[in-house]
């Protein structure tokens, strides 16, 4: 088993493998990604900072391509604004 | 040969306004526009409706038609909201301009309160500090344009307008010449936007680009339309310039503006503009540094040599008639344009002093 580190999704502590993605450790975590204005939920499509499905707030800033940010200890996310 | 009473060329928001306001007059109306509603100039504007007042004529136009706009506020997917234009002074130099704007728009009746630094900061916490004040004007807002034309064109319709799906290659004297050959045979009145010079070249135009810039939705970054005071110094230079003029759309999105340049026709972002637009916009609000940009567009403004727009007869052409010409004043003036230019096919007195916007000025 690998480190974790511990990371708070959607208000909730969740303990996510070092070194992912934070798109991947909100999959791991089983959160929900963004929804769409409409109502339509959103998921990550590319990985690889293309298809901007996969934005949520990290630590406060808006929009951030979790796909393209390596979670670190203690992160804040929020995925459904 | 078909007889028309009264052909609109063009269904941006100007020729769609006309079409609204001849179309309840009882006008039997027609339309003709080659491309999208609205899908001119009237796409790639910001949509703010603004007094402005750097000259009579232009206060007078501006608040007149704002006036009209308050009955429009719920045309389906105008997408209205009052934000407010907040006027910013970044020195105690331009804020001592700020006392003469409120005069000027107080004597138009327009209310605007004046506000210091500290209560700048309050209104917009995003603006950078040490601002010298500014200006709000409270009653303004924004709208998306090209849905406006849409719902004027619809209502038009709806009464009875008819669009045709042509292009008018040329204007003769009580008729145009469409691609197909066709003649349309009525009262002419041209609202061809940037196409102007090409159905009356006696009335010069000239072509002032602009970029936009939009963000993905940062809702209550920003709540009122901000604009620099110095704004109407880009208008009125001949330079290349750029000004601060950022947005709240109603969708949370920032839309930021803006740029202009004569003497450039083509319709590519340039990004040493995009740049220098985008730097002056971060010495107001640093913040929006970090924030996502979606999308980069450009447009093409149609101004007259002089500034003023053309609404009126062209004299030296029977049975036709403009209105076109208006720079980057389109949206916030095509209700007034469109109540002006049909009270004077009508006969009756206009509101306000047409002598400004008599195309035939340009033959003098």
């Amino acid at each position: 088993m690998s480190t974790c580190v511990r990371i708070i999704v959607n208000g909730r502590a969740f303990e996510v493998p070092e070194g992912i993605s934070v798109a991947a450790a909100i999959a791991h975590a089983g959160q929900p990604f963004r929804r769409a204005l409409g109502g339509q939920r959103r998921f990550p499509l590319c990985g690889m900072g293309v298809c901007f499905e996969c934005r949520a707030r990290i630590d406060g800033a808006a929009h951030q391509q979790t796909c393209m940010v390596p979670v670190r200890a203690g992160m804040k996310v929020d995925t459904d604004d | 040969m078909s007889a028309h009473e009264l052909i609109i060329v063009g269904a941006g928001i100007v020729g769609a306004a006309c079409a609204d306001v001849a179309s309840a007059e009882g006008f039997k109306v027609t339309v003709v526009e080659p491309g999208p509603i609205g899908g001119g100039v009237t796409a790639a504007g910001m949509g703010h409706l603004v007094s402005m007042d750097a000259a009579p004529w232009e206060l007078a136009l501006t608040h007149y038609s704002l006036g009209l706009w308050e009955s429009l506020h719920d045309l389906p997917g105008s997408e209205y909201s009052r934000c407010g234009t907040l006027w910013v002074a970044r020195s105690d130099a331009e804020g001592a301009h700020i006392a003469d704007k409120q005069a000027r728009l107080a004597g138009a009746g327009i209310r605007a309160e004046v506000v210091d630094g500290a209560q700048l900061r309050q209104l917009e916490p995003e603006l950078i500090s040490g601002l010298a004040g500014g200006l709000l004007v409270p009653d303004e807002g924004v709208v998306y344009p090209p849905a406006v034309a849409r719902a004027m064109i619809a209502r038009a319709c709806h009464r009875g307008a008819t669009l045709e799906r042509a292009r008018v290659t040329a204007v003769g004297d009580h008729e145009v010449t469409l691609d197909s050959g066709q003649h349309l045979r009525g009262t002419v009145v041209v609202a061809a936007g940037c196409a102007l010079p090409t159905l009356l070249p006696e009335l010069p135009l000239r072509l002032r680009k602009g970029h936009l810039v939009i963000t993905q939705r940062y809702p209550g970054t920003v709540r009122h339309q901000l604009v620099h005071l110095g704004y109407a110094d880009s208008v009125h230079g001949n330079e290349a310039s750029v000004a601060f003029n950022v947005q709240p759309r109603p969708t949370g999105q920032l839309l930021i503006g803006s740029s202009r340049e004569y003497g450039r026709t083509d319709t590519e972002v340039s990004m040493p503009m995009v740049r220098r637009m985008l730097r002056h916009t971060f010495e107001f609000l640093p913040g929006v540094r970090r924030l996502n940009a979606l999308r980069i567009w450009t447009g093409l403004r149609p101004a007259s040599t002089d500034g003023r727009p053309y609404i009126g007869r062209v004299g030296a052409r029977p049975g036709v008639w403009v209105a076109a010409g208006h720079e980057g004043l389109g949206v916030s003036t095509a209700p007034g344009t469109a109540r002006l230019l049909v009270d004077q096919l009508l006969g009756h007195q206009p509101a306000i002093d047409m002598q400004p916007f008599d195309p035939m000025r340009m033959a003098a």
